[in-house]
């Protein structure tokens, strides 16, 4: 059963959670084990309409900041476990993340990154081009310098994962509204009071923005200035395949990406440099381009060319709320007592999202930020402390 | 006719029961019972079960049917193949200023 709450919106709530993606799911779950009661969830349209349901479903512990990579490999553990402690098939498959490139130049990068990754127990390995063909035996591998590849990364369903923790909320008592549109949130004294939907106003002392590419808005209602950009990202779907490939490929050469389903279907991407919310401000749209299509084919056959015969079923785009340092924002805000976001996750939310929502959800009930907490918040910008991290692709 | 024998997305084989059963189960909307049931997903595209999907959501929701949200039509039309995409010039992205949908 997906439990969504009909009726009224309560009047009151021990905490408000905008946003029933990822980030909204896992911490309200998480708060609920953490025992606070009469947490409420709310949606503007359905459950993993935002950026969760739009994304690939890529879950991998290859970066080169150590921080991203404990991350990953903190929520890869989480998702190791996730349909047996949800009691709900998420469709966590490890076939591995294959990183590719076509340049002479990545591969000391890759090198240190290995290494980085090896220290923190990750067990990627270097490969040259012809060793590739061991993972994927049909891959075009005529322009590659050489590859690294984790075993242990993978791709989950996005919308099992949220239906699953939406089951695991409502057990916990969490209530869902979707179809539910906060337009305005009230604090005084320094103190979160209510939040004003389109459907009443919530009392509520606490408020976590986990609104993705909406975060920015939903800090605005508090004043709050997040530095959050938001970009367009496209994707496609084939018609379905007997299994045929196990890893992720992606290629950090021309920034496609493509992995096969639990379903059959090769689910891709491919970033776009010409995007005009990569280089200008913000485009906030999720309309699909032709461009797009032909660009993803083009990248596919250079290194799949026995694809050629396999149809696009369809495209769609989903929102990256990208900060400056592609680092996400967490914590609260000095001054604003009861307010929190969990947002920025820069195309990295569904792989962080369970890990985060965990860590914040421990925040929130106990006061006490954790390094990571500390690492990610808010006043980094200020003081200019930023880590960004080198293997953004997509 | 045995209802478990109607089907309601010949591409996807998804039964009328199928459909209910995930009504049943909470999804209430056509954009979630798609991405549960797989209906309309498959070479159609929704063209020819999309139109009998929302008549029988109304029915489960007991409302009219003009007041049953579609999917979102996501293109291409019809599914073509990675070498026909493949054969065409990359257009120039656009830059309307967007909309949310």
């Amino acid at each position: 059963m997906i439990p969504l709450s009909s009726g009224p919106i309560p009047a009151t709530a021990d905490a408000v959670i905008i946003g029933g993606g990822v980030n909204g799911l896992t911490t309200a779950r998480e708060l609920a084990r953490e025992g606070l009661k009469n947490i409420v969830i709310l949606e503007k349209n359905y459950i993993g309409s935002g950026s969760t349901g739009r994304c690939g479903g890529g879950i991998r512990q290859q970066w080169t900041t150590e921080e991203n990579i404990r991350l990953a490999q903190e929520s890869v553990a989480m998702y190791e476990n996730m349909s047996a402690e949800l009691g709900y098939q998420v469709f966590f498959r490890q076939g591995g993340y294959l990183m590719i490139t076509e340049s002479e130049d990545d591969l000391p990068a890759l090198r240190d990154a290995v290494a980085l990754q090896n220290r923190c127990d990750v067990p990627t390995e270097f490969l040259q081009p012809g060793e590739c063909l061991k993972l994927v035996p049909d891959l075009d591998v005529s322009h590659l310098k050489g590859a690294t590849f984790c075993p242990k990364d993978g791709t989950a369903y996005p919308f099992a994962v949220v239906w699953g923790y939406a089951r695991a909320c409502h057990r916990a008592g969490v209530k869902i509204f979707i179809r539910s549109q906060v337009t305005g949130i009230s604090a005084d004294d320094g103190r979160i009071r209510t939040v004003h939907t389109d459907r009443g106003d919530i009392a509520t002392e606490r408020v976590i923005n986990c609104a993705g590419p909406w975060a920015r808005s939903i800090a605005a209602m508090v004043g709050v200035q997040l530095p959050n950009k938001q970009e367009r990202h496209e994707i496609m779907v084939s018609e379905s395949l007997k299994p045929f490939l196990d890893p992720m490929v992606i290629s950090i050469t021309n920034g496609i990406y493509f992995s096969q389903s639990m379903r059959g279907e090769i689910v891709g991407g491919i970033g776009d440099p010409s995007e005009p919310g990569l280089n200008g401000p913000s485009h906030f749209d999720t309309r699909s381009q032709l461009r797009f299509a032909v660009r993803f084919a083009k990248a596919l056959l250079r290194y799949y060319p026995r694809a050629g015969q396999v149809r696009m079923m369809r495209q769609w785009a989903g929102m990256y709320d990208v900060t400056p340092d592609h680092r996400p924002i967490l914590g609260g805000v000095p001054g604003l007592d009861g307010y929190y976001h969990i947002c920025g996750f820069s195309g990295h939310g569904f792989m962080l999202g369970p890990v985060t929502g965990r860590k914040m959800a421990r925040y929130i009930s106990t006061g006490q930020p954790d390094d990571i907490i500390t690492s990610l918040s808010l006043d980094r910008f200020e003081k200019g402390d930023l880590k960004p991290d080198a293997f953004v692709v997509g | 006719m045995s209802k478990s024998k109607v089907f309601l997305c010949c591409c996807e084989d998804v039964t009328l029961q199928e459909f209910r059963d995930a009504f049943t189960e909470g999804f209430t909307e056509l954009e979630s019972l798609k991405r549960y049931t797989g209906v309309g997903t498959g070479f159609c595209q929704g063209k020819g079960c999309l139109s009998e999907a929302a008549g029988e959501l109304a029915a489960l929701r007991d409302i009219p049917p003009c007041d049953v949200r579609l999917t979102n039509i996501r293109p291409p039309a019809e599914p073509l193949t990675f070498a026909q995409l493949a054969t065409l010039d990359v257009p120039d992205p656009l830059d309307d200023p967007g909309s949310d949908t």
